[in-house]
């Protein structure tokens, strides 16, 4: 099948990519630009082990197609770090012991960054609902919502 | 400051058992480095993809690959007939049957594999697949397990006719796998004919899948030059990988190498050796490139290995009081079509006659059937030890029926038969030692916890407005840590587990053990023994698993094995250690060993204070200057043969509310109280408790796999199999008591598959007891809104006065 280009700007870098028209974005960026944070768990959108922030919206990275994010802005995990070291989401799932196995990880901080600017100060009910689209087979998710609340309430402080 | 709190510094600095350590694998994990199965990508490395039957059961008439192999890409396409000349094409289960590695001839379950696709990538496989012609005749399909063992049942094993010595027992059908028994029949029945009560139910435990986020995988890699073997795979227990795959491909051991990398989850659906795995180490060995396999999720809910499936009766003969005086279980066991249950080798039914539970029950008998049906094979223990999730279902079920016969509070009634304290170490009378436990403390810990008085109070002024509230106790005692090598083997290859460790000349440790964490977090724990027992910082520590190059033959950890038996020989490798730092501490002291005493870091003389030796300074000694005859180093290794399992216990309680017009159960509260003995990390057993009870809270309300009459299986997608999501998930509150095992070397008890195992019977009798005024003693799971509501109409309650 012949390849399409296309660019988009991913973790604050630019990147050129020749992908097939059917191919799944979450398989670009695992295979092709090898990062490989971003998890499959299903491939039908149910699990949100892909979630990944595609101009400023939590997407399941299955069911994209890399041809659509030509220009796109895509944050995945490996780009919440910065120079001053973890992102707020990070730290509160180490501190709230909010993983366990780590394959879900990835895509409960993308949504987690994402839902918190949406909603910077959300009450337990909204932090499950905003959560929702992303499942965890390992924590009982008790402790990724007491990690929530507690990335916000640093990023609030700061 | 004074010595106990400068002592006191030391010991928190040290950071070992007990201590809520943060874990040591988040910071790869937080940051997406973790590495997993699929992650890996090798230099020519093709990928695997599986033709599946669409039928449950018929003979194959004929395969074409032709037109998947004219499309650029694909490299191969291999059968049943490309396995036979390698004698590969079937292969032996841990169970004492064999499996098809492709199907030969004739298919016996959907979605079985009927031929395997190597191409460049997953897309040109998955196009491939499409291309192979596979002619199918049907056959009559067996679904129904109580069928199987009819005169005219379809026969499932053509490979298996006429021999009727099983694995396990003589058979007496074609299609019977075994038949298991434990306890005393005749006496048992004795009792039966002469109690004053007994009661009776049946219960079916559907087949459920573990279903863990990450599905099964691997990438192949065989060195032609070398005639080296490595796999990557996702396995719970890569050591006993590497005897295996050595026993089908006749390489030598010391010639393969298998590594578990990062796992995501396991539940024990990655202790069985798939035939994608088979496949994908042929294809590379024959290819000479490296191969991946990943199962997708309905190939991974489909086809890898199910759990439960069985079909139970339940009774009990007690005096007018409750007090239990027999105990009998029947199970048909629905094992699909090749016997796969990974169970250790003598325990066809694997420890399901731990099924007399926390009660002091004089005389019982357990007879289990194995039968085959045109299901995929498995039969896992899905976040449990063996077959106990069932064996305490049975138990909590049935005391539940016969404490609603006799009028008895649920809470009594267990009063009344709870092993008391002071009877530890109890022999049970299925075989068992109970190790330790305090049954009447926990619980009324608990009833005092949530006020159960006023919970019962409430109930009786709601049923009198007409809702329904439940409220379900279960008290359920677990057995975790295979094994005693004595009783428990896997092939052969008995169920003891190891540790090796290395104390470097600055007194940093690294760490190997025989286990594989799958988000249990062992390197953060066993690190923390480690630390106990060396007095070195839990942070100085590196743990390493999952390698068989590196690290010691181990059997891996499902069944709740690590801690009592990995964790065992942790604690047990670092005491040889001590007591080797010991002589060189007072060979470097200059006094004798016994002059000497252990204090959180060091050595120290008794009686002399400031004449001391800390660990780090014996381990620079002990490559420079040790006691003549001694050889230097610091490193031991101990291969660990629990003498017994662990018992863990719990008190669980559940408080519901049921919706008359929708039939949803709303779980107002959930109140856990587990013993789980010496606590090594308490925010990861409190992880992990949280975990099980939501597997637990998914199994009970609503994990299926159904089946139409044709065998297809209605439900493989996550659309239809149940997985909770955040909000469903109810709130968990957790508490705990602490009764150390005599025999652990710390005292310590398995405890993360504790919350599946107690949950489940827990949820069950909490509906049931909303509906329980209006006679009702059991009612099947899955719990899901649409089968409560038939309970519901077929009772009236729906209807508007
Ligand atoms: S892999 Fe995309 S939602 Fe599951
Ligand atoms: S931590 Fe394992 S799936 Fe969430």
């Amino acid at each position: 099948m012949a390849k399409q280009h296309v660019s988009f700007n991913l973790n604050g870098k630019h990147v050129d990519a020749l992908v097939e028209p059917r191919e799944l974005l979450v398989h670009t960026i695992r295979e092709t630009l090898s990062l490989t944070g971003t998890h499959i768990g299903c491939e039908s959108s149910h699990c949100g082990a892909c979630t990944v922030d595609l101009d400023g919206k939590s997407v399941k990275s299955c069911t994209v197609l890399a041809v659509q994010a030509d220009g796109a802005e895509l944050k995945t995990v490996e780009g919440l770090a910065d120079a001053d070291g973890l992102h707020a989401v990070q730290q509160a799932f180490i501190e709230e012991h909010g993983l366990q196995c780590g394959f879900c990880t990835p895509g409960m901080l993308i949504r987690a960054y994402r839902f918190l600017q949406e909603n910077p100060n959300p009450t337990e009910e909204e932090i499950r609902w905003g959560m929702s689209g992303n499942l965890c087979r390992c924590t009982g998710y008790q402790n990724i919502v007491k990690a929530v609340q507690t990335a916000a309430q640093t990023l609030q402080q700061a | 400051m004074d010595n106990a709190a400068e002592v006191q510094e030391r010991e928190d600095s040290i950071k070992g058992v007990g201590c809520s350590r943060k874990r040591k694998e988040d910071a790869r994990f937080v940051q997406g480095t973790g590495r997993y199965t699929d992650d890996l990508k090798l230099p020519g490395m093709l990928f695997a993809d599986m033709v599946r039957s669409p039928y449950a059961h018929a003979r194959i008439k004929s395969i074409n690959k032709e037109k998947a192999l004219a499309l650029p890409g694909v490299h191969a396409v291999l059968t049943a007939d490309d396995l036979k000349p390698l004698n590969l094409h079937w292969m032996p289960t841990l169970a004492g049957d064999v499996q098809a590695v492709l199907a030969d001839e004739k298919v016996h379950f959907q979605y079985q594999e009927v031929a395997v696709v190597i191409a460049d990538d997953r897309y040109i496989a998955a196009d491939a697949i499409e291309l192979v012609e596979v002619e199918y005749e049907e056959l009559d399909v067996l679904v129904d397990p109580h069928r199987s063992m009819d005169d005219d049942a379809p026969i499932l094993r053509e490979d298996l006719v006429g021999k009727m010595d099983g694995a396990h027992s003589k058979r007496v059908h074609d299609n019977h796998i075994f038949n298991w028994q434990a306890g005393e029949k005749e006496a048992t029945d004795r009792v039966f004919e002469q109690a004053e009560i007994t009661v009776k139910q049946e219960m079916y435990y559907p087949r459920v899948h573990p279903c863990p986020m990450e599905t099964c995988g691997c990438v192949a890699s065989f060195d032609k030059i070398n005639e080296h073997l490595t796999v990557h795979l996702t396995s719970q227990a890569p050591h006993v990988v590497r005897t295996v795959v050595s026993m089908l491909s006749g390489i030598p051991e010391s010639k393969i190498r298998i590594v578990s990398p990062d796992i995501g989850g396991g539940f024990g659906n990655k202790v069985g050796i798939y035939p994608g795995y088979v496949v994908s180490i042929v294809a590379s060995i024959v290819l000479g490139v490296p191969v991946k396999w990943v199962e997708d999720r309905m190939e991974n809910i489909s086809t890898t290995a199910f759990a439960r499936d069985y079909h139970m009766t339940g009774e009990l003969a007690a005096d007018s009081e409750g007090r239990i005086k027999a105990l009998r279980v029947n199970v048909l066991a629905d094992h699909g079509a090749f016997d796969a249950c990974a169970d250790p080798s003598k325990f066809p039914a694997g420890l399901m006659h731990i099924c007399t539970g926390s009660y002091d029950i004089p005389v019982a008998h357990l007879n289990v059937d194995g039968v085959y049906t045109n299901k995929a094979p498995g039969g896992v223990a899905y976040r449990c030890s063996f077959r106990v999730t069932e064996a305490v279902y049975v138990i909590e079920r049935t005391i539940d029926v016969l404490a609603q016969k006799l009028g008895i509070d649920k809470a009594e009634i267990r009063r009344r038969n709870f092993v008391k304290a002071e009877q530890f170490p109890y022999q049970t009378c299925l075989g068992w030692e109970l190790d330790s436990g305090d049954y009447h403390t926990a619980l009324e810990k608990v009833l005092d916890a949530v006020d159960y008085e006023a919970l019962r109070k409430e109930q009786q002024e709601k049923r009198a407005q007409g809702e329904l509230m439940g409220i379900g106790l279960c008290t359920f005692t677990e057995i975790v840590g295979a094994g005693p090598s004595r009783n428990c083997d896997i092939l052969g290859v008995g169920m003891f587990d190891s540790a090796e460790i290395r104390v470097h000349p600055t007194g940093s440790v690294m760490a190997r053990m025989g286990t594989i964490t799958q988000g249990q977090g062992h390197q953060t724990t066993y690190a923390q023994i480690i630390a106990t027992e060396l007095g070195i910082s839990s942070d100085e520590i590196s743990i390493e698993e999952g390698d068989t190059d590196t690290a010691p033959y181990g059997l891996g950890t499902y069944g709740s094995r690590s801690t009592p038996v990995g964790g065992a020989a942790t604690a047990v490798a670092a005491r040889k250690i001590r007591a080797k730092a010991q002589k060189i501490a007072a060979h470097l002291l200059e006094v004798s060993e016994n002059d000497l005493e252990w204090e959180v870091d060091r050595f120290k003389v008794k009686g002399v204070p400031g004449q001391e030796k800390t660990m780090k300074e014996v381990a620079w000694a002990a490559y420079n200057n040790v006691p003549e005859g001694m050889e230097p180093g610091l490193e031991a290794v101990d291969y660990y043969d629990p003498p017994n399992f662990t018992y863990p216990f719990g008190i669980y309680l559940c408080v519901v509310d049921i919706d008359k017009a929708t039939g949803e159960t709303s779980v107002r509260r959930f109140y856990a109280l587990d013993d789980c003995g010496t606590r090594i990390n308490p925010m990861i057993i409190e992880g992990q408790i949280h975990g099980g009870l939501t597997e637990g809270f998914a199994v009970a309300m609503g994990q299926e796999m159904p089946f139409d009459e044709q065998g297809n299986l209605l439900g493989n997608t996550l659309m239809d199999y149940f997985v909770p999501t955040f909000v469903e998930t109810p709130h968990w509150e957790t508490d705990y008591t602490v009764t150390p095992s005599p025999h652990h070397p710390l005292g310590a008890k398995g405890v993360a598959e504790s919350p599946h195992v107690g949950s489940i019977p827990c949820f069950t009798s909490a509906v049931v007891d909303a509906f329980a005024h209006l006679d009702v003693t059991h009612m099947n799971m899955p719990h899901s809104a649409y089968r409560v509501w038939q309970k519901v109409h077929e009772l009236g309650l729906d209807q508007h006065a």
